[in-house]
């Protein structure tokens, strides 16, 4: 279970004069499509290439063959395998530091808008940094223009976007005019949209499809604080969510399940269910165990199992009370059968896997499966499905394997 | 890494705890049902319901984490537990912005069936007297359409309706081509006993797009029993009824209603039997109401509200027997209820409601051209009791009936949300006012609530959900399913 490097170090940076040190380089075939514009460099993923003509980048997988002359040469590693055409790169030439931005290939692509946070949540994946990262947002500023048309999805994530928002709703203003078919998802602690003026310009995009993911760990305002670790920070995210609805602006709560807020989940799915029922989605969502889980793990762990009733509850009220509802992050031989039709295949594919003792599972080919980043820690029921059958949302078909 | 904060350096200690508006009320067995402002129900102990009001609520403890749940405390200077209150009890409201969709139409006072618990009076015979002209249908139709809400839906009843069913084919026509004009959508509904139906009256309800709305009482000897007619088979046209418009019109456009009499007490399980058998979308069991025949023959008498609710208590438990066995049959009384309790979102039914649903929910214009703020209210007009009287078609306008002195008395004097008993009751955001039936039992559209059956019922059934909800877990799937 290992990851997909989506970073790393280049081998070797080749760089004629004049070049910017700080590139983003969107991939392409030059057997397909001649580069077009100053962002693309051609994929050589084969030795004994035959190469163009210059003047055009060019990234080389694994050995850059013989009397290759070209304004920009970057050669990466085998890790570097999966890149295909479309693709794009972040590339620090100084350093030769390389970052995969985008794959073409992916449902789950996602920008990280910035690594500060007024928040510490105790289970964060991302754990925030206090530096001075606007060149994030500069580069997917210049990313955004070179995502494929076609992308279903995107998301952004932090740190909490919010606190740099004149800048974020500008790139969120790139994105509807560059890509209007793609929906693009934002987390945010949600609290900014107190402001009525961060509210107004959120709204004055009028992006088709957007839609921000905003977490409530608790009905009860003391344990949301403490899981955030932040005081007042219950009021304003309830507040803010109340601001973007009243704004008609689409709306996601996330809770993420540990020790702390599965202890309460039927309560909170009941206080969602009362008070907020016009949100337009609830994730309940397995804990990604890396960055602040890991060194908080004895408060945090729970093994799923031991909240499986509770959960089937929990879905159980959101759904009567027609709130659409969707379990994140967790395989079905943790989950009652009830909650199988709103388990989703919800873990980004560069990070997502299974066990061996799933190669014999029914269900595997719709299941969530595993997180392989951090240090991952296991129900003690795993097991291969003998049977597995689940009923859409809608009560109709079948997915039968 | 900076270090985290434990769980106790969040949790607010008492003296900076707010308590919010709440009711409360104790069971039989001693506990305390408990809602807060907007009828979030929960049972407690007394003395956790003490240390609630006392804020004696120890920080991190469960106590305090399901009163803030419950929206029952928050800390002081929090905003989003009033806002969350604001804008709940603002959609609970929001009926009346929707005022007067439904309007019914007394097209004939004839009847060919002569039920002695029959609510309206009938009339047997005299067609010239007692029927609806055209002229009276045209301003009822003009009345309807000039209130303020876009969707309006007629009623067609009696007496029997379909005796007078050439008005009905001519007003329907004419209705639409108004609601066309006046950018109006329009619902139809005939409440007729069925025994008239025909291929003619079917397939104008198909082609003008009209629903069905029948009685059923149970099994046949006890249908036939309530609902006698010459030749005594009721029963058998009812059914055959239903069927040929279930067949026509489709399922959903066939509803029926059952009376309970002191006769159907011990057979709820037949009478819901007789819904599944005839597929019906679920049942409404209903007690008498002390107007019309029903009061003249003293059926209304007959049982009172603790044998009601010991009915109503052996049929819903039937009842959710068979949902759980799988099939979705809700009682449509308990799935209003239920609404009221577990969301916010408006309901149809006019009677549970503060401000009360007379005029502002429902208006009826009689046969002979008068104007009543409720069914109820021509019943009792009937019996010579003019109080719930508005005016005559007549000279008359939407206005000049809603903001009559006459209808804002009965509406202002009858608001649960002040009345005595009904202010601290703590079913309250759930009820309803019901000045017409007090009116008719106490002289008084307020009453006095402890000698009121209306009450009883309403705090009967309202306890029973709750104790379902709470403590049957299968049942509060069931439950649940009802109110969505």
């Amino acid at each position: 279970m290992k990851p997909l490097a989506l970073g790393g170090k280049a081998r070797a940076v080749e760089i004629a004069n004049g070049v910017h040190n700080h590139q983003v380089l969107r991939l392409v075939d030059a057997s397909v499509e001649q580069p077009s514009s100053p962002n693309d460099a051609v994929l050589v993923k084969e030795a004994g290439f035959k190469l163009w003509a210059p003047p055009y980048a060019a990234v080389f997988v694994g050995e850059r063959p013989e009397g290759t002359p070209t304004p920009l040469a970057i050669t990466l590693g085998e890790e570097f395998s999966y890149l295909m055409p479309g693709d794009i790169l972040g590339v620090h030439l100084d350093t030769g530091k390389v970052r995969t931005l985008y794959r073409r290939s992916s449902r789950h692509n996602g920008f990280l808008l910035t690594e500060r946070c007024n928040h510490y949540c105790l289970m964060c994946s991302q754990p925030p940094k206090n530096v001075n990262d606007g060149w994030l947002l500069e580069e997917i500023a210049r990313v955004i223009p070179l995502v494929n048309s076609e992308t279903s999805y995107l998301g952004f994530t932090g740190g909490e976007p919010l606190l740099e928002w004149r800048r974020v709703v500008e790139l969120l203003r790139l994105a509807r005019d560059k890509l209007p078919n793609t929906a693009v998802h934002l987390l945010t602690n949600g609290r900014g949209f107190v402001n009525p003026e961060i509210a107004d310009a959120w709204a004055s995009i009028q992006h088709p499809n957007l839609s921000a993911g905003i977490p409530i760990y608790s009905a009860v305002d003391a344990v949301h604080d403490y899981v955030v670790q932040a005081s007042g920070a219950f009021d304003e995210t309830v507040l803010g969510i109340l601001r973007l609805k009243e704004r008609g602006q689409r709306v996601e709560v996330r809770i993420v399940l540990h020790a702390v807020t599965a202890s309460r989940i039927v309560e909170t799915a009941r206080w969602l269910a009362r008070n907020l029922p016009f949100v337009d989605h609830v994730a309940l969502m397995g804990l990604e165990n890396t960055g602040f889980a890991i060194a908080n793990d004895r408060l945090l762990w729970i093994d799923p199992l031991d909240f499986q009733d509770d959960l089937a509850l929990a879905v159980d009220i959101l759904d009567a009370a027609r709130v659409p509802v969707s379990v994140y992050n967790l395989p079905f031989c943790v989950l009652d059968q009830k909650v199988w039709p709103f388990a989703r295949q919800s873990i980004s594919d560069w990070k997502n896997a299974y066990l061996p003792q799933c190669a014999g599972c029914a269900a595997k080919a719709n299941c969530a499966g595993f997180f392989s980043t951090g240090r991952p820690k296991q129900s003690r029921v795993i097991e291969p499905l003998q049977t597995f059958k689940t009923i859409d949302q809608e009560g109709a078909a079948l997915r039968v394997a | 890494m900076a270090r985290f904060q434990p769980a106790s350096s969040y949790q607010p200690v008492a003296e900076e705890l707010a308590l919010l508006p709440l009711r409360f009320e104790r069971t039989r067995e001693g506990r305390f049902i408990v809602s807060n402002l907007v009828g979030d129900l929960v049972t407690l102990s007394e003395q956790q319901l003490r240390q609630i009001v006392d804020l004696d609520l120890a920080p991190g403890s469960d106590l305090y984490a399901l009163a803030a749940e419950k929206l029952l405390v928050m800390k002081n200077g929090s905003q989003a537990p009033l806002q969350l209150l604001a804008m709940r009890l603002r959609s609970r409201m929001a009926f009346l912005q929707h005022p007067t969709q439904l309007h019914i139409l007394v097209v004939t006072l004839r009847c060919e069936h002569s039920c002695p618990y029959c609510q309206v009076s009938r009339r047997s015979a005299d067609r010239d007297r007692y029927d609806m002209p055209w002229e009276t249908a045209v301003r009822a139709v003009e009345v309807a359409l000039s209130t303020p809400s876009k969707y309006i839906k007629l009623e067609f009843q009696g007496g029997e309706p379909l005796l007078n069913f050439e008005l009905i084919e001519r007003i329907v026509p004419h209705a639409k081509k108004r609601a066309n004009i006046l950018g109006k959508e329009l619902q139809f509904v005939i409440t007729t006993n069925l025994a008239l139906l025909d291929e003619h009256v079917l397939s104008f309800c198909q082609t003008e797009d009209i629903q069905i709305s029948t009685s059923l009482d149970g099994p046949e000897d006890l249908h036939n029993r309530n609902r006698p007619r010459p030749g005594g088979n009721s029963h058998q046209l009812a059914i055959a009824g239903i069927r040929r418009a279930q067949t026509v019109l489709g399922k959903h456009r066939v509803g029926a209603l059952m009376t309970t009499t002191e006769q159907s007490l011990g057979r709820v399980e037949e009478i819901v039997d007789e819904y599944i058998r005839l597929e019906m979308d679920g049942i409404f069991l209903r007690p008498l109401s002390p107007y019309g025949f029903a009061v003249k023959t003293k059926q209304f008498f007959r049982y009172d509200a603790d044998k009601w609710l010991r009915f109503y208590e052996q049929g819903l438990r039937y009842i959710l027997k068979i949902n759980r066995e799988g099939r979705y049959f809700p009682e449509f009384y308990a799935a209003l209820v239920l609404r009221r309790m577990l969301t916010d979102r408006r309901i149809g039914y006019v009677d549970l409601r503060s401000p009360a649903g007379i005029g502002l929910g429902a208006l009826v214009y009689n046969y002979d051209g008068k104007v009543f703020a409720s069914d109820e209210g021509r019943m009792l007009a009937e019996m010579g009791d003019y109080s719930f009287e508005l005016g005559t078609l007549e000279g008359a306008t939407y206005a000049s009936l809603v903001l009559s002195d006459k209808l804002i008395d009965l509406v202002s004097a009858s608001l649960t949300q002040c009345a005595p008993q009904c202010s601290t009751c703590v079913f309250e955001p759930h009820c309803g006012a019901d000045p017409v039936y007090h009116h008719a039992t106490q002289g008084d559209p307020v009453g006095i609530k402890p000698l009121s059956e209306f009450c009883a019922r309403q705090k009967g059934i309202m306890t029973l959900l709750t104790r379902l909800l709470e403590e049957s877990p299968e049942d509060a799937a069931v439950l649940r399913r009802w109110a969505a």
